[in-house]
């Protein structure tokens, strides 16, 4: 080590040694859209987990003289519904519902679509064609007619329904995972670490998954907004959550023949599932920003 | 090299069998060929990327690659690398067949590969440190002593570990990640390392310390390089012998000095006088050769050089020439212009003795 001897190469700075997450989350906290949008979520999240200490009145307690109250009336602050039961209290406890049936549906097609995907790009050949061609017969029907067909046979109820959004989502994140490692694949890290002798699972655990993981988790996020609003669907057809549950996609349904007495009350749910829906949307933008740590 | 100054906790090398006489590395008749999909109606066609390409590269030399862009340079990187599989041929690592008596994982350990592309080549998601870690944890080394292995690597290819270990590959310069990629090759403790136009990318002056840089590393790891380049300066300052291919063949092969001062191929000659001179006086008006190499596709039949070549015949169309040892000490070409009683006009009478 002699000759090179250049003063130049050592000049750049001592590193900070933060990880990439610690990295992406400090340009998260940065981002003031994405930080208002994750404490509204945040906010809706605890409102449903503790909504039993929050002093709510009875969301199953109806009231035949006092249905239909319009917000802001004494004791109902956001109004009653058709069957006079206190509005807050059944959004806020229907928060539990609709976050489940939204959220975990995109998480578990999150956790089977990624494997796939990076499998059939990685493999590609023969098992490539095997996984993506049968992903395509799902793309053949729409996704709402999908959930309505596997809900329908597999019969009304939560977990049903859960299992048929998942069977919704899976071909999609499949498709944006095997999209992806199909380019990742091709680059010359890959080869290198072939060429280093690592076997097929520790490339993909290694060096796929980590280039992969941004782009499925961006798009699965935004699917979480599309899972509440099919869950709501199959909720009005009857195949999902059944009265007097209270579920927003449902209390939506229910409350649209009121939407002349008392438009206001009844539009609620379906604030909630938008405000929800375009948190969820705008952080994963600012996620996709954030990830993308080459800027 | 003593063994003293290498680091100490580098895997074990993989042993020399053969001795100084057995060459590391010998290829024989080498051949890859792309399929290409034909359209409905025509018929499937094959690029003929690498074409029956043999030689050998001894212990402790460095062997240098040169041709144009397209004419199977990467590809017999690759093929040699066992990245891609080949059609046809024989590559043997010190005498042993591979997937015989070498497995392919001892194999990966005594050959690595430099690419051309320094940042594509590191995971970007990886820190530095990480990337160089990763072969020696893949051969079975703990976490611990890979990165300590990484960071003394690190100094021995000039960059100080506290500020470069840590870092991500997009945090530093495209000299600095060429010397990570050397550095990460050189953790499985290889023999023998193909470098595919590793320096074309850098600038002048980062090329030339990196150089310096690969022929310091080669005696202090006792090193022998594959050095595949477009740049004959660069090759001649490097290889001790050179191969020059044009469209998947090996046209002529010889020791640096003897290819650069008496070249025998028309190709060769071609490729020289288009180096640019550096004195204003003596620039090069009217170029050597014209045209662009034939599509690989449909290679001309005889020798592939005769679409081009200024002194071509008709035997050039109709026969290929094969390689011919000129002068027996190494310098071999394959046209018919150099291998004296060949028929070609400017070929030299045969020879008496024959």
């Amino acid at each position: 080590m002699t000759v090179i001897t250049e003063s130049v190469l050592q000049a750049a700075p001592v590193t900070k040694t933060r990880g990439y997450w610690g990295t992406v989350g400090r340009r998260i906290l940065r981002d003031k859209v994405s930080l208002i949008c994750a404490c509204v979520l945040i906010a809706i999240f605890l409102s449903a987990l503790f909504a039993p200490w929050l002093g709510l009145a009875d969301p199953y307690q109806g009231s035949m003289i006092r249905r239909l109250r319009p917000i802001g009336t004494p004791n109902y602050p956001l109004g009653s519904d058709e069957l006079g039961r206190d509005m807050l209290a059944r959004l806020i406890y229907g928060g539990r519902l609709s976050l489940i049936i939204g959220i975990l549906p995109v998480v578990f097609a999150f956790m089977i679509g990624t494997v796939l995907g990076i499998v059939a790009g990685y493999v590609g050949g023969k098992l490539n064609t095997a996984i993506m061609r049968t992903v395509d017969v799902f793309f053949a029907f729409p996704s709402v007619l999908l959930a309505i067909a596997i809900s329908g046979a597999l019969g009304a109820g939560i977990v049903n329904s859960i299992v048929s959004l998942t069977i919704v989502f899976v071909p999609q994140i499949t498709r944006v995972a095997e999209s992806v490692t199909t380019g990742v694949r091709n680059m010359d890290f890959v080869d290198a670490a072939r060429a280093s002798g690592a076997g097929a699972l520790t490339i993909m655990r290694v060096h796929i998954l980590g280039n992969v993981l941004g782009p499925i988790f961006v798009y699965s996020t935004g699917l979480i907004s599309v899972s509440m609003i099919l869950a709501a669907g199959l909720s009005f057809l009857g195949l999902g959550t059944k009265p007097p549950e209270p579920e927003w996609g449902l209390m939506l349904n229910t409350l649209r023949t009121a939407i002349y007495v008392n438009p206001w009350v009844a539009a609620l749910p379906g604030v909630m599932i938008f405000a929800v829906s375009i948190c969820f949307n705008l952080l994963s933008d600012g996620l996709r920003s954030a990830m993308d740590i080459r800027e | 090299m003593s063994e003293a100054t290498l680091p100490k906790a580098m895997l074990e090398r993989i042993e020399d069998f053969g001795g100084a006489a057995q060459p590391l590395l010998k290829v024989v008749g080498l051949t890859k060929h792309f399929p290409v999909r034909g359209g409905l109606l025509s018929k499937a066609r094959t690029v003929r990327a690498v074409d029956n390409v043999s030689f050998e590269i001894a212990k402790g030399e460095t062997v240098g690659i040169v041709g144009e862009s397209g004419c199977g340079k990467s590809t017999t990187a690759r093929l040699l690398m066992h990245l891609m599989t080949r059609d046809a041929g024989e590559i043997l690592y010190d005498g042993m067949q591979v997937g015989r008596a070498l497995s392919l994982r001892e194999l990966r350990r005594g050959m690595q590969m430099v690419f051309q592309d320094s940042y594509a080549s590191l995971n970007p998601r990886l820190t530095i440190e990480e990337s160089i870690a990763f072969g020696p944890k893949v051969h079975g080394m703990d976490d611990a002593p890979a990165r300590k292995l990484a960071r003394e690597l690190l100094d021995k290819v000039g960059l100080r570990p506290e500020t470069f270990a840590n870092r991500y590959p997009h945090e530093i310069s495209g000299g600095q990640r060429q010397r990570v990629n050397i550095a990460r090759a050189l953790a499985l403790s290889p023999r023998l390392v193909i470098l595919d136009e590793a320096v074309s990318a850098l600038d002048k002056s980062v090329e030339a310390q990196v150089l310096n840089l690969l022929a310091d590393l080669k005696s202090e790891f006792g090193l022998t390089y594959l050095f595949i380049s477009h740049d004959l300066n660069v090759v001649r300052y490097i290889s001790d012998r050179v191969l020059v291919m044009y469209l998947g063949e090996v046209v002529e092969l010889g020791p640096v000095d003897q290819v650069w001062d008496a070249p025998a191929h028309p190709y060769t000659r071609a490729l020289l006088a288009a180096m640019p001179a550096a004195d204003p006086d003596n620039r090069t008006e009217t170029p050597p050769i014209t045209g662009d190499p034939p599509n690989p596709i449909d290679p001309p039949p005889g020798c592939r050089f005769h679409t081009r070549c200024a002194s071509a015949e008709p035997m050039c169309s109709a026969a290929s020439p094969t390689l011919t040892d000129l002068d027996g000490a190494g310098h071999q070409a394959a046209c018919y212009m150099a291998i004296p009683g060949s028929g070609h006009s400017r070929a030299s009478a045969a020879e008496k003795a024959a």
